[in-house]
């Protein structure tokens, strides 16, 4: 138990390299993770935030480096195995299937751990799921799927949440609707790491920021710091030259 | 130029072969290089897996030997007969299979090529069972006995060969560069503008109309046309040879009829054991050599490649990149060279 | 008796029941063919030879070891869906990454191979399979007499199709089956040992052909080319009913036996073809088959 007393770090990750076929898209990424925290991954698209909630969920099978996650090297282990160690993953196109109902849906991944939330308390925290659940997974709305798509991972107990985009493409309300949804899992105890686009959301939800760009760490930012200095994190995203770019080609 | 100076040779061993190997057999050697060839122009470069290819050839053959024994044709005009007939079968199979795709495609020209086999079994001009026997071999343009092996042997051999350049040819027109981006890479060139189907509908139909011609040639040599020609399982033959030989390849098909006609030849005592050695090769070259004789000869880097990465070294330099989700799991990769869907 | 155009009643209806027998195969093939190609995204060129297969192993536990009927309608689809997994284990399994043609001729040399042994084993001509004692004899229809075990034959595939169906729509293991169908990588990654789910579906894909076969075996003459016979048909009904719809595949299988037979009576020479020419029709008109959808 040497490790839990040195440090509370969940995930810690050293060194990772991915690959898809022949083209490397990781290249020696290390950061870590606290138990409890919100911790997103920024950057901009092709950075290799996806990469990493993949290499880290085991789908990518070529990987390299080291991944510890609740003091276990989880590295060479199959995706299957490490979801029953308690890692939970929301992909970005939600993976919401359509040959299953929603309560199919919800109640496809096993749970993995004690603690997982109960049915009662998923349809509390979204009613829409349970109204909805004899239609096909493919027929809820884009902000429903994405609660159904974090509900079912909720039920399997999970303990730390690989939450990809979950705003992306949806209305103002609904992503109001999902800060409060990761404020109530934190309050829970749970640890999420969230790749994110929207670092305006971001900052609602999260402690604290790395930047990853080329499929690295290239810095890493307090919650606080993003809110005083908005415009290092634009520049890191490449808002402002994009901002620019367009401003020259209409001129 | 190494290629085209390696087939300037087999051509002048071609013509001295005969005087060394029985030339009934090479006759069938050359008859199904050309079959494969012409099936290889579908798989190798379109990227279209016909599994039905048997219709063709028997239909090549069933019409020439009509068209030679009854309706006394001379031999041009019989191979004509039989080449025509095979073309608008090729026509209207494509037309119902070229808007399927991949292993589709497979089913379907399968099934179609099925339904010609119970046709012909029960069409009153084939012989049933029996075939139609005793084919006339005629003259070549009234001038050239063609009772005599040796005379055929040439004709056969030039026709052949006539046939295999065509598909070559057509390879490397510009038709064939649009037909090679269509087996790479389909969501291309949909992009680029090009119809996919009419140029599968044409190359399919190209495709038949060369198989029949080969059906057309083996009436000719065994002077018999039978229900063999029009089976399944002479369908797998023609896949088998290719893929032996080497998928997307010129010489490949050429080489692969060799290796399986040869083999044939000395299995014919063995019986049954021939399927059971066919298969062993379908399943060795499946799963070992994807590339055939042929494409892992010509292509020492790949070969050299995977042997070092069997070793578990992992070879330097850039290689073909597969995008994200690709490499990864289930069936979702392709190949690079010949996509089926 | 009356007749039904022409037709004496009881020919029409010999002929239909005789259709729906056929129909019988053909859903229980390409049912599994259907779920096979699902997962694994194979078309399983073996399954004739399979279907086979279960019949001989049902013939060699009679003769061989004394085992009947009941006992073989178990333990055939068992052994031959173990050695199926073996083949997905072994061979198939390596095919995943390359083109999916690929698979088709691997399955076609398998099935080459499995032809070729049994033809030397056995010959060309069939074994007798004798009718198990309880399925002796006639019913009567009162419009015809049929024989009872041709009536079990229709009765059992239907049973064993709608409840292959109900498993993979209606249960929790179904779920894993259609999820890991769409997407197998996210399916895993909640904890799910896909590569075990895929063995054991071909397992099962291949363990009804096997059942197919022991159903057969008392009908047909249980011969090594039985299986090279029904597939090219079963690949039709596929495509008629649309690739990787279950209910096409079962009501494509049972219709098409149907109207085999119906050709059978009113065009006996074109009943061997009729099943393609319907293929070509459909394609004509509905590429992605009766009940598949468009992709």
């Amino acid at each position: 138990m040497g490790i839990e007393l040195m440090t509370d770090q969940l995930l810690r990750v050293e060194n990772l390299h991915a690959r898809y076929g022949e083209s490397k898209v990781l290249h020696g990424l290390s950061f870590s993770v606290d138990r409890g925290e919100v911790v997103t991954l920024l950057g901009r698209n092709g950075a290799g935030k996806t990469s990493t909630l993949r290499a880290l969920m085991g789908i990518l099978p070529t990987r390299d480096g080291s991944i510890l996650f609740d003091g276990k090297e989880i590295i060479g282990l199959p995706s299957n195995r490490i979801a029953r160690l308690g890692m939970g993953y929301v992909p970005e196109e939600r993976g919401i299937f359509g040959s299953l109902t929603v309560a199919e849906n919800l109640v496809l991944p096993p749970v993995v751990r004690s603690g997982a939330m109960s049915l009662d308390e998923i349809y509390t925290l979204f009613p829409n799921i349970k109204e909805r659940s004899k239609s096909r997974g493919t027929h809820l709305s884009g902000g429903e799927q994405q609660m159904l798509a974090m509900a079912r991972i909720l039920r399997t107990g999970a303990h730390f949440l690989l939450l990809d985009e979950p705003t992306e493409g949806l209305a103002p309300i609904i992503v109001h609707a999902i800060a409060d949804v990761i404020k109530a899992l934190k309050a829970r105890g749970a640890t999420i790491l969230l790749v994110e686009q929207n670092f305006r959301f971001a900052s609602t939800v999260a402690d604290r920021h790395y930047v990853v760009e080329d499929g690295r760490i290239i810095d890493q930012l307090a919650n606080d710091e993003i809110k005083m200095n908005p415009e290092k994190i634009e520049s890191y995203l490449g808002i402002e030259v994009e901002h620019r770019r367009k401003e020259a080609s209409h001129g | 130029m190494m290629r085209i100076a390696l087939f300037v040779a087999l051509v002048i061993l071609a013509i001295i072969a005969p005087f060394f190997v029985y030339p009934v057999f090479l006759m069938k050697v050359f008859v199904f290089a050309l079959f494969a060839s012409a099936f290889n122009l579908l798989l190798g470069y379109a990227g279209l897996l016909s599994f039905g290819h048997a219709a063709f050839f028997g239909t090549g053959s069933y019409i020439t030997a009509h068209a030679l024994k009854v309706w006394g044709f001379p031999f041009e005009m019989g191979l004509l007969a039989g080449v025509v007939a095979s073309t608008a079968l090729g026509v209207l199979f494509g037309l119902i299979a070229v808007r399927r795709l991949g292993i589709y495609f497979a089913m379907i020209t399968l099934a179609l090529a099925q339904m010609m086999y119970f046709v012909y079994l029960q069409a009153p001009f084939t012989g049933g069972e029996d075939g139609i026997q005793s084919v006339p071999r005629g003259t070549l343009l009234g001038l050239v006995d063609l009772r005599s092996d040796l005379n055929l042997y040439y004709v056969v051999l030039a026709i052949s060969l006539a046939g295999i350049f065509c598909i070559y040819r057509i390879v490397k027109s510009p038709f064939g560069q649009v037909l090679r981006s269509i087996g790479q890479n389909p969501d291309r060139s949909v992009s680029l503008g090009y119809s996919i189907s009419t140029y599968k509908l044409a190359v399919y139909i190209m495709s038949a109309a060369f198989s029949g011609l080969a059906g057309a040639l083996l009436v000719v040599v065994f002077q018999l046309a039978s229900l063999d020609e029009v089976n399944w399982h002479m369908s797998g033959e023609v896949v088998l040879m290719t893929l032996v030989g080497g998928v997307g390849t010129l010489l490949g098909p050429i080489v692969g009829a060799a290796v399986i006609v040869t083999l044939q030849n000395y299995l014919a005592e063995v019986g049954q054991w021939v399927l059971v050695i066919q298969g062993s090769i379908f399943v060795i070259i499946v799963l070992a050599f994807r590339k055939g004789i042929v494409g892992e000869l010509s292509d020492p880097e790949s070969w050299l490649r995977t042997t070092l990465r069997r070793v578990g070294m992992r070879s330097p330099g850039p290689g073909p990149s597969a995008r994200p989700g690709e490499a990864v799991d289930l069936g979702q990769a392709r190949q690079p060279v010949r996509s089926g869907d | 008796m009356g007749e039904i155009f022409g037709m004496p009643v009881q020919v029409l209806m010999g002929q239909l029941a005789i259709g729906l027998i056929n129909g019988s195969f053909y859903a229980l093939l390409s049912l599994g063919l259907a779920i096979i190609f699902g997962l694994l995204n194979v078309i399983n060129f073996a399954h004739g030879a399979q279907y086979m297969l279960g019949a001989f192993v049902a013939w060699m536990l009679l003769h061989y070891l004394g085992i009947g009927y009941w006992p073989a309608l178990l333990l055939a689809p068992l052994i031959v869906g173990a050695i199926g997994i073996l083949m997905e284990r072994f061979m198939i399994r390596k095919l995943y990454h390359v083109d999916h043609v690929y698979g088709l001729l691997l399955t076609f040399g398998i099935a080459l191979i499995l032809q070729g042994l049994f033809l030397n084993m056995f010959g060309v001509s069939g074994q007798r399979y004798p009718t198990p004692d309880a399925l002796r004899g006639m019913v009567d229809l009162g419009f015809m007499f049929l024989p009872i075990y041709r009536g079990w034959v229709i009765v059992a595939s239907l049973a064993v199709c709608l409840l292959t169906w109900f498993i993979i729509e209606k249960t929790k293991l179904g779920a894993y089956l259609r999820a890991a169908t769409e997407n197998p990588e996210l399916v895993r990654a909640f904890g799910i040992n896909v590569p075990v789910l895929i063995t054991l579906t071909y397992g099962a894909g291949v363990a009804l052909a096997a059942f197919a076969g022991v159903m057969a075996a008392p009908v047909y003459q249980v011969s090594p080319i039985m299986g090279a016979e029904i597939i090219i048909v079963v690949f039709a009904v596929v495509v008629i009913g649309g690739m990787g719809s279950l209910l096409g595949a079962i009501v494509a299988g049972f219709g098409l036996g149907l109207v085999e037979g119906l050709t059978r009576v009113f065009y006996p020479e074109a009943s061997s073809v009729v099943i393609f020419l319907v293929m070509a029709i459909v394609l004509l008109l509905k590429p992605s088959g009766l009940f598949g959808q468009a992709r």
